[in-house]
C-alpha cells in the first residue's frame, strides 16, 4: 500500500496527482498483506476473551469468509472505478458526496487507530522484554509515531520497500513457529487437547462466538486497502482480483496456523488477554530462538503496519481536501518532498494523544467501529453500483460472480459483528455513530456548499439508470 | 442546468472548520473513554478458595500458567475476570435506532447530492 502510494506522490506535479501503472498481482498481495499481518500478533486474540478459544476459530473462519465476500465486491467495483482513493472514490460515483465523506472518515478513523493500536503494541513489546522497573511504553510510542510520520513526511520509498521484506519476515516467523512446534503431533509441545476441553472451549456458549466476531474482525481488517492501488496497477482487472485473494488465502493460512499453535500452548483465559500471543508462544516452546524471533517479528509486524497507516490515513484526508470535502489547507504537496505533508502533520497528535490515553483493546474497537461502519456500506453500494450500471452497460474490469449473494453474506456478517460489538462495547459503538452523525449532519448542511457539484463524476461512463 | 459556482472560504473560515473537525474527533473518541463508556464490561466473579482446582484449570494449564510467572492468587484476576453477557434490551433498540437512523440519513441525503452532482454533470454536454 505504502508503495503504492509513493508512486503516486512521486509523480505529483503542483495539486494535481497523475498516477504511474508500475504496479503487478504481487505488490497488490504485499499491499494488503502488509498491514494486516500485525493482526495475528496482537488482537485477534482477544475473540478468545470474548468466546474461549474455540469461538476463535470459528471466528477465524467466518469472519474470513466476510473479507473474502468484501475482497471479491471490492475487486469488481475497483477494477471499474480505477481512481486513486479506493473505496472514497467508489462512494463518490455511486452513492454521492455525503457517503464519500464518511467513507473517507471510516478509512482514516480505522487506518490511525491502528497505527496507534500498532504503536501501543511495540512500546509494550519492549516494555515487557526489558523487564526494568519504572519503564514506560511512552517513549516508544512516541518515537514510534513521530519517527514514522517523520518518514512519511520526507517521501518514504525506500521505507516502504523495506517495509514489504520485514512484513515477509514477520510472515516467515509465524511459518517457522508453525514447523518448529512438530504440529502434527500432540503432547510433546502442543497440548491442544488438554486446553480446549468440552468444558471450556466454549465458555460462554454460543452467545460467545457471536461476541467474539468483533475482535475475529481483526485477523484481517484492512485487506480491503489493496484498492487503494487501482489507479497504479498495470492491469487492474487481473491484478486487483489476483493480488487481493492471494492476499486472503495467505491471511486464512497464517490465521489458522496462528490460532492452532496459540491454542495449544496457553490456557485460554491467558490468551483472551495478553497483549502478544505469538511472542508468548515462542516462550512458552522454550527455544530461545524461538523466542527471540518472535519477538523481532512482532515488532517488525507493528512497525510495517503502523507506516502504511500513517500513508493511508493521511492519502485519505488529502483526498478529502483536494476535493475540498474539508479545508483545501489540508491538499497541499510538499514543494520539495512530494508528500501531503500537513495532512501527516495534522493526523500526528491525534494519533499521540489516543496511544497515550486509550489502551489497546479499546483501540482496536475504535478501528474496527469504523471498518465495520465501512464494509456495511459495500454491501449496499455494490447492490447500487449494479443497478445504476447493470453488466453490460459500462466496461468492467472484474464481475464477481454468484451476485448478490456475498453482498448479502457480508450485510448479515456486519449485523451479526455490530451486535457483537454491542456485547461489551456497546456504548463505544453508539458514541461513535453519534460522531458519524453530527459530522455528516455538519457537511451536508455547511460544508457541502464549498463543493464543486460535477467535478465530483470523473468517470467516462453514461448517465446512471434512474437519474 | 446552471453550473454551481461554490464561494472560496477565507484563511479564518478554514481554521474553523478546522478546529470543528478536531473538536469533534476528540469528543468522539476522547469522550466515552473520560467517562469510562468505552473499553469491555467485565467484571471478576471473586473466589474465596484461590487454587488452581478452583479456577478450573487443570494440571497442563496450572504448569503452563506457572510457566509464565502466575501463582493462583495473581492469576485469579484474571481468570474470574468474565464478560456477563446479559442483553440489555433497551440500550439494544437505542445502538439499532442510531445505526439505522445513520445509514438512512447518509443515502438520502447523499442522493440529493449526487442528483446535483449528476444533472450539472451531464447536463453540460
Amino acid at each position: 500500500m505504502a508503495v503504492a502510494a509513493e508512486t503516486i506522490i512521486t509523480a505529483i506535479h503542483g495539486d494535481r496527482v497523475s498516477l504511474l501503472r508500475v504496479l503487478g498481482p504481487a505488490h497488490v498481495w504485499a499491499l494488503g498483506v502488509g498491514i494486516v499481518l500485525v493482526g495475528e500478533f496482537t488482537g485477534w486474540n482477544f475473540s478468545a476473551d470474548k468466546g474461549g478459544a474455540l469461538a476463535a476459530l470459528i471466528v477465524c473462519w467466518v469472519v474470513g469468509l466476510l473479507y473474502t465476500s468484501v475482497a471479491m465486491i471490492d475487486s469488481e467495483v475497483t477494477s471499474t472505478v480505477a481512481a486513486a482513493g479506493g473505496q472514497y472514490a467508489q462512494a463518490k460515483h455511486i452513492v454521492g458526496p455525503l457517503m464519500a465523506f464518511n467513507v473517507a472518515l471510516f478509512l482514516v478513523f480505522a487506518y490511525t487507530m491502528l497505527e496507534v493500536s500498532d504503536a501501543i503494541l511495540l512500546g509494550d513489546t519492549i516494555v515487557a522484554k526489558a523487564g526494568v522497573e519504572g519503564l514506560t511504553h511512552n517513549s516508544f510510542i512516541a518515537a514510534t509515531i513521530v519517527v514514522l510520520a517523520w518518514l512519511n513526511y520526507r517521501g518514504v520509498l525506500m521505507t516502504l520497500n523495506v517495509n514489504f521484506v520485514i512484513t515477509a519476515i514477520a510472515y516467515v516467523s509465524i511459518v517457522i513457529l508453525f514447523f518448529s512446534v512438530s504440529p502434527w503431533t500432540q503432547g510433546a509441545v502442543l497440548k491442544l487437547n488438554e486446553l480446549v476441553t468440552p468444558g471450556n472451549a466454549l465458555p460462554y456458549g454460543w452467545i460467545g462466538v457471536i461476541a467474539a466476531f468483533q475482535f475475529g474482525i481483526w485477523y484481517y481488517l484492512g485487506i480491503e486497502g489493496t484498492t487503494q492501488a487501482a489507479e497504479e496497477v498495470r492491469s487492474p482487472a487481473r491484478s486487483l482480483p489476483y493480488g487481493t485473494m492471494a492476499g486472503m488465502i495467505t491471511l486464512l493460512i497464517a490465521a489458522a496456523m496462528t490460532w492452532y499453535v496459540c491454542a495449544s500452548l496457553m490456557p485460554w483465559e491467558y490468551l483472551g488477554i495478553t497483549y502478544y500471543p505469538l511472542w508468548d508462544a515462542g516462550k512458552l516452546t522454550g527455544s530461545p530462538l524461538l523466542e527471540n524471533l518472535l519477538f523481532i517479528a512482532t515488532l517488525l509486524a507493528a512497525l510495517a503496519s503502523a507506516n502504511g497507516c500513517i500513508n493511508d490515513a493521511a492519502r485519505a484526508w488529502f483526498s478529502l481536501g483536494r476535493d475540498r470535502y474539508l479545508p483545501t489547507w489540508f491538499s497541499a504537496v510538499h514543494p520539495k518532498y512530494r508528500t501531503p505533508y500537513r495532512s501527516i502533520l495534522f493526523l500526528l497528535p491525534i494519533a499521540l494523544a489516543f496511544a497515550f490515553i486509550a489502551d489497546l483493546n479499546q483501540a482496536i474497537t475504535f478501528s474496527i467501529l469504523s471498518g465495520v461502519l465501512q464494509y456495511t456500506f459495500m454491501s449496499i453500494n455494490i447492490m447500487m453500483f449494479r443497478k445504476k450500471w447493470p453488466l453490460g452497460t459500462i466496461r468492467r474490469g472484474y464481475t464477481h460472480p454468484f451476485h448478490p449473494l456475498p453482498a448479502i453474506v457480508l450485510f448479515c456478517l456486519c449485523v451479526v459483528t455490530f451486535f457483537a460489538i454491542f456485547l461489551g462495547f456497546g456504548s463505544q459503538l453508539i458514541a461513535m455513530t453519534i460522531f458519524y452523525f453530527l459530522i455528516s449532519l455538519w457537511f451536508h448542511f455547511y460544508r457541502y456548499r464549498y463543493v464543486r457539484r460535477g467535478d465530483q463524476f470523473t468517470m467516462p461512463w453514461p448517465k446512471p439508470q434512474g437519474y | 442546468m446552471s453550473r454551481y459556482t461554490p464561494p472560496e472560504q477565507g484563511k479564518a473560515g478554514q481554521i474553523f472548520d478546522i478546529v470543528v473537525v478536531v473538536v469533534a474527533i476528540f469528543v468522539a473518541l476522547w469522550l466515552p473513554l473520560k467517562l469510562g463508556l468505552a473499553g469491555a464490561a467485565k467484571s471478576i466473579d471473586a473466589l474465596d478458595a484461590k487454587t488452581w482446582e478452583a479456577l478450573g484449570q487443570n494440571p497442563t494449564m496450572a504448569s503452563i500458567w506457572e510457566k509464565l510467572g502466575y501463582t493462583p492468587e495473581t492469576a485469579h484476576d484474571i481468570i474470574q475476570n468474565r464478560f456477563h453477557y446479559i442483553i440489555d434490551w433497551p440500550t439494544l433498540i437505542i445502538m439499532a435506532a442510531v445505526l439505522i437512523g445513520y445509514f438512512v440519513f447518509l443515502f438520502r441525503a447523499s442522493d440529493r447530492e449526487y442528483r446535483d452532482v449528476i444533472n450539472e454533470k451531464f447536463d453540460d454536454k
